[in-house]
């Protein structure tokens, strides 16, 4: 009763939502580059992408859908395409959030630049580790490796609140920096938001091999910013 | 939920040959309890044991504790146990020269009842517990076990050892030789009868065990490797054997 056709599907479904995560890391990548550079062309290659990223999630999730109904996956095998289904929805919001990134810079572009109060490039640093981090736990099936990853966003939580501060503080004491200030606060929140799937994709990580569910850490409580 | 069957150290054997190495598994009253594992794992032997039917072949014998809904089933007669619990099998056993009716009347039949009127309410109620009764009330006496189709065979075998009133049914696959329509009226009959009883299924189909059953044991080699909620079981086994089990990765 051993299914090898099954498993090779697993295998496929993870080689395909693999490759999706490539595009999505990928424009993240090209948006922070874009900001750092002022560079419209990676920006409009950021937009260019996002529709091949969207049409990757539909094919993953019918992919997935196929074999949860063709298969009846049992234990592991159905923690495993549960887990892809929600990684996958993930990803498609990393590469969203990539475009909100590249819209934002093509706004600075387009402005003289400003000395702004706020690292993007270090935030940007910890949160592409995050990503990267949480795609190699899925690779490998590595929970250690993913629960380093929830704990990192607790740092890139700190800075984007310490970037909301600084900047709100820029916008009211220098009024011609305030557009542009703005333009950064969104990135460091699209950032944020970016470090907020990489924990999700980490949590679904833990699921699919531990079997735990260990969204919503208990006794946290939430902060708004 | 009270206890309806307590196994302790079961240990079974066909010759020298040892089928069961001693198992322990508490049934909880008024639940399916599904037993999973594959060929020669030891599951029907196992079951077959909770009502002495093991110890009907004459090279088999039987070691350990039963207690069924208290009673050392091994301390009382075989006939009084298999009053008390019903056994249904692979392939359904009507006894074919017999009228519908006298088949569902017959173990009454033999433990004496005569009365007409309790007959007649037995195999009405039996017929409508195991849900046949619309199908075959109008010709209970005039058809045959035997002419019926296999998913009603299967359902009057329900009904026949429905009549004595048993505690605990014990099922042995019992819809692996029927077609998906009548294997779903089986399914919806577990969830009926375990209103009124206990039930012990066996299944190869690991989707009816995950549907009809609040718990599941998982045999391997004789040994009950691992029992749980069945919602545990499939989706998060606790030993690695059963995971490659249901999984597909062995079997």
């Amino acid at each position: 009763m051993t299914r090898t056709r099954f498993h090779q599907e697993l295998d496929e479904l993870k080689h395909r939502i693999l490759a999706m995560a490539g595009m999505a890391e990928q424009a993240v990548d090209l948006a922070v580059q874009a900001y750092s550079q002022r560079d419209m062309a990676m920006c409009q290659r950021v937009l260019n992408n996002e529709p091949a990223i969207n049409r990757a999630e539909r094919e993953v999730d019918e992919f997935a859908v196929d074999l949860l109904a063709m298969q009846q996956p049992m234990a592991i095998d159905l923690r495993f395409i549960l887990a892809v289904i929600k990684i996958n929805a993930d990803l498609e919001r990393v590469g969203d959030q990539a475009v909100n990134i590249a819209q934002r810079v093509m706004n600075m572009i387009e402005q003289s630049p400003k000395e702004l109060p706020v690292d993007i490039p270090a935030m940007a640093t910890k949160v592409r580790k995050m990503v990267r981090d949480a795609l190699q736990s899925f690779i490998e099936g590595d929970t250690d490796l993913a629960r380093r990853v929830l704990e990192a966003d607790d740092e890139v939580d700190r800075m984007n609140k310490e970037a909301f501060a600084n900047l709100s503080r820029c916008m009211q004491t220098k009024p011609d920096s305030a557009v542009q200030a703005l333009d950064a606060l969104s990135i460091a929140r699209n950032l944020e938001r970016v470090a907020d799937h990489a924990t999700n994709i980490a949590e679904d990580v833990i699921f699919w091999v531990r079997g735990a569910d260990v969204r919503h850490r208990a006794g946290q409580t939430a902060t708004r910013i | 939920m009270p206890t309806a069957v307590e196994v302790r150290g079961l240990k079974a054997w066909f010759g020298k040959t040892e089928a069961l190495h001693g198992i322990d598994m508490t049934v909880e009253s008024n639940h399916a309890t599904a037993v999973i594992g594959p060929s020669g794992c030891g599951k029907s032997t196992f079951i077959r044991c909770l009502n002495r039917m093991h110890e009907t072949n004459p090279e088999a014998k039987a070691e350990g504790q039963v207690h069924i809904g208290g009673t050392d089933i091994y301390g009382v007669p075989a006939v009084d146990v298999r009053r008390r619990v019903g056994m249904v099998f692979q392939k359904p056993n009507p006894f074919p020269t017999m009228s519908i009716y006298d088949n569902v009347a017959a173990g009454l039949k033999l433990n004496g009842t005569r009365s007409r009127q309790t007959l007649d309410e037995a195999v009405e109620r039996s017929l409508q517990q195991a849900a046949i009764w619309d199908e075959v009330k109008d010709v209970l006496k005039k058809k045959s076990g035997a002419s019926l189709s296999g998913g009603q065979q299967q359902r009057l075998c329900i009904a026949r050892a429905l009549a004595v009133n048993p505690e605990v049914l014990l099922m042995d696959e019992p819809a692996s030789a029927l077609d998906p329509i009548s294997t779903a009226k089986i399914e919806d009959l577990i969830f009926e009868l375990k209103q009124k009883l206990t039930i012990v299924i066996v299944t190869h189909n690991m989707q009816q065990a995950s549907r009809v059953a609040e718990y599941t044991g998982f045999f391997l080699m004789g040994d009950l490797v691992e029992f749980d909620k069945t919602e545990k079981i499939f989706t998060n086994p606790s030993d690695k054997r059963t995971e490659d089990y249901i999984t597909g990765r062995f079997g």
